[in-house]
This record gives C-alpha cells, structure tokens and sequence, in this order.
C-alpha cells in the first residue's frame, strides 16, 4: 500500500502538473507532491526497518535496506529541489528564459523523472528496471532543451543520444542475462526478477554473464557518467535549469549506479571470482583522474561540478568494485552525502549565477559580501565536497581509503592523487568568486537558503556521527551486496 | 512447417535483415533510408511471427504485430511526415568515405559472431545462429549513428539498433516477456515522439538540420 502511494503520487502530480503547471500555486503542489513521496518513503523505510526485505505486488516490486535507503534519499533531494526550484524557476520566468508551456513542462516532467528513478528503484524485474531507466532518460531530455538556446538543444541533442544508445547496450545485456536465467528458470517473467536471480545466481553460465556484463558496463556506467562515455554529462548540467542539474547529479547517476551494483552481485554470485568487480574498479578510477584533470580547465560554474559529480562517481563505482564490507559502506555513505552536498552545490551555484547573470567564473565574485547566505553556503559545500573534515564526505572517502590501502594499494596513491588534483581546482575557482570584490554587475535576488542550511547539517552531522540506524541500515545493504 | 524450414527461413530472414543494415549505410537519400528501414521492420516481424509459429508461443504474435505497426507504419510515417514537413526531402548526403564504412561494418559483424560464440554453443532454438546478425545490426546501427552528420539519418540509425536488439531477444531467448516488450515498445513511442520535437528545436535555433552546427559544446584550452 505504501508503495503505491509513494509510486502513484508522483505520478498523479505529474499529470495534474500538465495541466496547471503554469499557475500561481503549481510549485506549491510540486512541492507537496514531492514531500508526500518523501514521507511515503519513511514509512517504507521503517517497514523494511522493522520486518525486512520483501517483496509486494505478485513479486513486482522488490523492497530491502539497499534499494529503500535510496528511495528515501531521491524522494528527499526531489521535496528539497521542489522547494529550491520554487524561487528559482520564479525568476527565470521573471527574466523571460522560460514561457508558460514551458513551465508546465518543467513541473510534469519533473514529477514523471521523480516516478521514472522509483520505478527503477523498486521494481524487482530487471527489464522494467530497463524500461524505468529510459524513462528518467527521456522525460529529462526536454528539460535539458528548456531555454532553447542552440547549446542547450545541442546539450540536449547529446544527452539523447548518447544516453539512448548506451541504454540500448544495457537492454542487449538484459537479454543476455535472461538468456542465462531461461536456462534456469524457464521462460517467463521468473527469469529476469532479482529476487530468483540473487538466490541462485551460482548457477547461472558464467561466460554468457561476464559477456552481459559488458554491456551492463557500458550501458548503465554511461548513465553513471564514468569516462569515457561521460560526454553528455558536463553538458547537461551546465545547459539545463540548475533544479533539473540538481536532481541529475544528486539522483540519478546514484539510481544508475544501483542498476550497476546490482548486476553486479550477479555476476560475481555466477563466476565466483571478482572479475566485475575488477572493471569497475578500472572504470572508477579513470574517471575519477580524467575529471579531476578536466576539473582544472573549466570556466563555466555549473560545468565545473558537473565533472565533480563524475569524479565522485567514479569513487563510489570504484569502491563498490573493490568490494568488502569496508569499501562497500564507505561507497553508500559516499552516495548519500555526495547527493545531499552537490545538489547543495547546484543550488547556491545556480543562485549566484542568476546573480551574475552568467556562469561563467571569472564574473562571479564577491558573493559572501553580496549575498552571505550563498556566499557561504557555496564554500561550505566546497569544503565539504573536497573531502575536508568534519564533513560526511571526509568519513565516505576515508572508508574507501583504508579499504583500498588493505586491499588494492596500487590504487591508493592514483586515488589520492586524484583527490588532491580535484582540491586544487575547486579552490582556485571558489575562494575568488566567493571573497573576491562585490562587481558592480551584481543583483540582489531572493533564495531559498533553507534547502541549503538543510543539506549542510546533515552532511555536517554525518561527518561527526552516523547514527545507530543508518550503520544498521548500510550493514545490511552490505550483507546484500556480499 | 517443419523446424529445419522454419530455422532456414528464419535464416534468409536473419540475411535480409544484414542486408538492410549494410544498405543503410551505404544509402544517400533519406527517402530510400526510410524505405529500408521498413523493409528490416517488416523481415523482422515476419522472422518473430515465424519463430512463435514453430516454437508454438503465441505472445511472440503480440510482439511481431507489435513491430509491424511500430516500426513499418508508424516510425516511418512520423519520420515521413517530418521531413515532409521540415522541407528536406530532397536532402543527399555527402558521406566520405562509402568503401571504408563497408569494411568496417564487415569487421563488426565477424566481431559480432565472434562475441557471441559462447551464447550459440549453448543454445539450443532454431534461432541461435541469428544472434550474431542481431548484434551486428545493432553495432551496425551505430556505425551509421556515428558516420551521419545530419539529425534525421542519425535517428534512423538508432532505430535501426533498436530493431537489432529486438531481433536479439527472439534469437536468444524466444522473445522477452511481454511486460518488458510493451514497456520497450512504449519507450520507443515516447522516444519518436521527443526527436520529432527536437527536429523542429534544432531547426528554429540552427536554421538546419545538420549536426555541423552543433559544435559550441566543447572543452575549450
């Protein structure tokens, strides 16, 4: 029951919001529409809490610690994002960049990509995981193209493409994997859900999953945005609206990199070995070196998180390869205080662009003078996605530092090498457009600070103690993963 | 219709459809890419009606007349429509390097049987030989993704993959279940739906529907 409460609001707020999205009051029911998921979630959550993984709906749905935990967190950052978007959508429209459609656009669309990434959460069929998949893709698209600006479509163009065609790799390892579980299972639905899948995926043809894993790689890791096919991922965040970059960074290459685990889980149950595990790790820490060298030559605000986000993909992609129960939670903490930071991020950096009226750095400046909450809340979230202690980020990366010093110390000092290159290149963009002089070009506008304060705290708090709950909660995503 | 006719029908079907492939990336015009393109729709939904005959499954009938609305009449009309409609009809192609395209897609398709070696030795439908030409008509597809500047061709492209993955399912493994067909399917309809609105997004903000325009988007040193 809960379940379809938590699918249906989003899904029934998306078509009311075709409708009315355009009113007075439509951030109001985007935002009520989002906290209503959210709170459906909780309980949810304390129903896995209290009895368990199980499954609901004729074994459609498939609900356990590690796939309730990041419901809980998308349907978090998406009430949080509706609350942030509701001023900064407002002043767009003030500006003229976006038109009535196009609001009612953005309002429906971001209520079906909530519903898409629950959807792909919590479903239990690994095709309808597919199918959830493309459908954060493509309802996203749009979005990207909002302001109509020839590099918008052009972002816009690539995001579809090269998301559409990695997506259609991931649909050939799917039936690749069912090709294996017909073996098994018989033919019918039985054989593409998790639940059959993870109990006995010893016997499934070890050669024919490695080869879908491949395309699992290739397919989901494109969504994850892991070099080299991260292309469409700097572009999209800079071109789109910063609501919609929020929730793409901060949501859905988490939802695609829990696609990947959990291939993964099934490939390393068939072969009895850590062969998938062994590309991730290749896979995460390319992309962790590329983006932190990209990281150095960017000059667009938004752009130069975006390759952020990458590099911290990358980290959590490489820690779930490294496998073990120490990386393993360093790897769910790391997607969960990445979220909650960078969409923080994304937040105070789209403030300050409609400040400035550009994204582009070098104008930005002078912000903890002009608008201290932003200015602030900017450089706390550097601090805290640079890895600096007391925040969570520091406890994620520490994790996966130990765990990969233990296990695979080669990779330690690319991995801190990659970490130190990042460090440099944040700071020497922030600090000026944060302490520089107040440029003479900069507006006052009214934000959504809330949001911000929100997220920090949280991922302050969860730098200094991680609460009894939550480390039950990710040893038992850890037991899963085993 | 004994099981060995069926597998060789289903075998000059599987022909048919590389043939489609390879024609697509050699074809200039895009009325005549859209002509081949329901042409592998139509092989394609035979091959799938075909096999649910002789392996008495009748959810693979849902699937080919599936394909047979969606990718005969409905992609290809949409498509029509919108270069009738965005005045390009007319539109050749100057495509570099013909020859060398061949070549490589030759090479893709050895590849491709060569990759999926282990799944045929497994196997044991009529189908199994035609997994290989499945994934070659989807690397396929890429290559012409990957050769075609404009935005029209490179969408047949895609389709054209989409129709190798399609065919993959039924080589493989009879079909996905239904469920997870349709769910394609519809994805499939949206996505037809958000690139005939980009047609006209990128032709009111590029006065074209090159994709040589496209090139703000890039590192800059």
């Amino acid at each position: 029951m809960t379940l379809l409460i938590l699918l249906g609001v989003s899904l029934v707020a998306a078509f009311i919001l075709a409708f009315v999205g355009d009113r007075k009051y439509a951030p109001e029911v985007n935002i009520l529409g989002s906290a209503t998921a959210f709170v459906a979630s909780l309980f949810l959550a304390a129903e896995v809490y209290n009895n368990g993984a199980f499954t609901a709906g004729g074994e459609f749905f498939f609900v356990d610690a590690f796939n309730v935990y990041l419901a809980v967190l998308t349907t978090f950052i998406s009430t949080t994002t509706a609350v942030f978007s509701r001023r900064y959508m407002r002043h767009e429209r003030e500006l003229g960049r976006v038109g009535k459609n196009a609001m009612r656009f953005y309002h429906a669309m971001f209520q079906l990509f909530i519903f898409a990434m629950l959807l792909a959460l919590l479903t239990n069929n690994v095709g309808v995981l597919w199918i959830a998949m493309e459908l954060a893709t493509l309802s996203t698209v749009l979005l990207v193209s909002l302001y109509r600006t020839p590099s918008a479509v052009e972002a816009a163009w690539k995001y579809f493409i090269l998301c559409g065609v990695g997506i259609a790799l991931a649909l050939f390892g799917t039936v690749l994997l069912y090709f294996a579980a017909e073996r098994v299972f018989g033919s019918g639905t039985a054989g593409l859900l998790w639940t059959n899948l993870a109990a006995s995926s010893g016997k499934l043809e070890p050669t024919v999953l490695s080869l879908a894993f491949i395309f699992f790689m290739v397919g989901y890791g494109t969504k994850v945005g892991l070099v080299p096919l991260h292309n469409w991922l700097p572009d999209a965040h800079s071109e789109g609206p910063t609501p919609i970059s929020a929730v793409l960074s901060g949501l859905l290459l988490n939802v695609a990199l829990y696609a990947l685990v959990r291939c993964k889980t099934l490939v390393d149950g068939a072969t009895h070995g850590n062969k998938a595990g062994y590309i991730m790790m290749f896979f995460g820490m390319l992309s962790i070196l590329v983006a932190a060298f990209s990281l150095l030559r960017q000059k667009d605000v938004k752009r130069m998180f975006a390759y952020s986000s990458i590099e911290h993909m990358g980290i959590a992609t490489f820690a779930f390869g490294l496998g073990g129960p120490v990386a393993t939670f360093g790897a769910l903490l790391h997607m969960l205080v990445h979220s909650l930071t960078k969409s923080s991020i994304f937040f105070t950096a789209g403030n300050a662009s409609q400040m400035h009226h550009t994204q582009e750095m070098s104008r930005i400046q002078g912000l903890a003078r002009g608008n201290p909450p932003v200015g602030w809340g900017l450089m706390l979230g550097v601090i805290a996605i640079a890895g600096m202690p007391p925040f969570g980020v520091f406890t994620s990366e520490f994790l996966i530092l130990t765990a990969t010093i233990k296990n695979a110390p080669y990779a330690a000092p690319l991995f801190l090498l990659g970490l130190a290159v990042t460090f440099a290149a944040l700071f020497r963009r922030v600090i000026p457009m944060v302490f520089g002089n107040l440029p003479a070009h900069q507006r006052k506008i009214k934000v959504s600070q809330s949001v911000v304060i929100v997220h920090m705290a949280i991922v302050f708090i969860l730098g200094l103690y991680l609460p009894e709950f939550l480390s039950q909660w990710f040893h038992k995503a850890v037991e899963i993963l085993r | 219709m004994t099981t060995n006719l069926a597998a060789q029908i289903n075998g000059v079907l599987a022909a048919l459809i590389l043939l489609t492939a390879f024609g697509l990336l050699a074809q200039r015009r895009i009325y005549g890419m859209l002509h081949l393109f329901a042409l592998q729709g139509l092989f394609l939904s035979v091959s799938t009606a075909i096999v649910g005959y002789t392996a008495g499954l009748h959810h693979l009938y849902v699937s080919a007349v599936l394909t047979l609305i969606l990718k005969v009449f409905v992609l290809p009309y949409i498509l029509y429509a919108l270069v009738h409609k965005l005045h390009i009809r007319k539109e050749v192609e100057d495509l570099v390097n013909i020859p060398t395209t061949m070549l490589i897609g030759i090479a893709l398709v050895i590849f491709s049987y060569h990759l999926t070696a282990p799944v045929r030795e497994l196997s044991t439908l009529i189908t199994k030989s035609t997994l290989a030409v499945a994934l070659s008509t989807v690397m396929l597809g890429f290559l012409v993704m990957i050769t075609r500047k404009k935005a029209v061709t490179q969408i047949i492209g895609f389709l054209a993959l989409e129709n190798g993955l399609f065919f993959a399912a039924t080589s493989a493994t009879y079909g996905m279940p239904l469920v997870v067909e349709l769910g394609v399917a519809l994805d499939i309809l949206i996505a037809a739906f958000i690139f005939g609105l980009f047609f006209f997004q990128i032709r009111t903000t590029f006065d074209s529907l090159d994709l040589k325009e496209m090139e703000k988007l890039k590192e800059e040193d």
